[in-house]
């Protein structure tokens, strides 16, 4: 530390680290989130309540099978970031990195497959404002409005979890998160969490509702 | 908070050390189970969407997946292991979500 009349004392980069502050802050950006997916459920109840048909009736055209691999991805993705804490915390910093390259690698998988997914369908004419679709009762166009911005909101999540991540990794190798501090690593962890409760609302919502 | 900033290890430069004070690990096992019993569960709603009635897969529905989305933040979000108030202020958050999509319906349903 600088005592220099002529400059302002400089604060040491690790001098305070309030880590119930920064989860507490990271606390309330999910419930920011939560608030803004919960928005759209609510749209979704509301559109379902009124053509409960043609919701019924669009969720067949959606492929299960994707989006179950992709529910079993996510919850997978959510045990190795998990699990990468827990090792940071006892100090396995090998194990730790593992398992967050893991869960990198499954959110590409993720995205690999809602790639897969929205290809077949626009490939069928099922997007938002397409000849087939416009020639569908309202309720259809509705449901799939909604699907797409529902689910491509949650992908945008995904891809930024991916990029918080990879952040992690790099730290965790440059042991800068270290197991007495790895404040960062949990809330990003926490991030990548709060995506996949989101998707587990997703699957019933559109998937398993035909 | 108050705990947040001086619980250091003596002699460390005045650092936190936040394995000191407030960390609880979760032993490996733990979310392993909590992950098979999120697969469990998943196979359970997938399974009665397809076989069964569709009244009782929509029950099956509204019960499995806060029960799922549940065990995500009880376990692998760490809430299980939080001090009370952040417990409280997810579960206000929640609950206020959920009261507007029930006030939401009260006036669907009685339009």
């Amino acid at each position: 530390m600088s005592d220099s009349a002529a400059t302002p004392p400089l604060v040491r980069k690790d001098s305070h680290k309030d880590y119930e502050g920064a989860k507490l802050g990271m606390w309330l950006f999910l419930f920011t989130e939560i608030l803004l997916f919960g928005g759209l459920f609510i749209l979704y109840s509301a559109y379902r309540s009124r053509y409960p048909m043609e919701f019924h009736e669009g969720g067949q055209h959606l492929n299960v099978v994707i989006g179950v691999a992709n529910t079993i991805i996510l919850l997978t993705s959510s045990l190795t970031v998990a699990l990468s804490l827990t090792a940071i915390q006892k100090g396995n910093r090998r194990l730790c990195a593992l398992c967050l390259a893991a869960t990198i690698i499954l959110g590409l998988s993720f995205l690999v497959n809602k790639y897969i997914e929205w290809s077949g369908e626009i490939r069928h004419g099922l997007y938002p404002n397409s000849p087939v679709l416009l020639r569908r009762p309202h309720g259809d166009q509705i449901f799939f409005g909604l699907y797409y911005s529902m689910t491509g909101l949650h992908g945008l999540h995904v891809i930024a979890g991916i990029i918080v991540l990879s952040t992690m990794l790099i730290l965790v190798a440059r042991r800068k998160i270290t197991s007495t501090d790895f404040n960062k690593l949990e809330n990003g962890g926490l991030y990548w969490h709060l995506v996949d409760v989101i998707w587990i609302f997703l699957l019933p919502l559109f998937y398993l509702a035909a | 908070m108050k705990r947040g900033c001086s619980a250091g290890i003596p002699g460390d430069k005045g650092v936190m050390q936040m394995a000191e004070a407030h960390v609880h690990t979760v032993p490996y096992r733990t979310f392993v189970r909590v992950w098979l019993l999120l697969l469990l569960l998943t196979a359970v709603l997938v399974l009665t969407s397809r076989l069964w009635h569709q009244a009782l897969s929509v029950w099956a529905m509204l019960v499995l997946t806060p029960i799922k989305a549940g065990l995500v933040l009880f376990y692998f979000m760490h809430l299980k292991y939080e001090k009370p108030y952040l417990r409280a202020l997810v579960f206000l958050t929640l609950g206020l979500l959920t009261m507007v999509i029930g006030l939401l319906f009260f006036d669907i349903l009685n339009r």
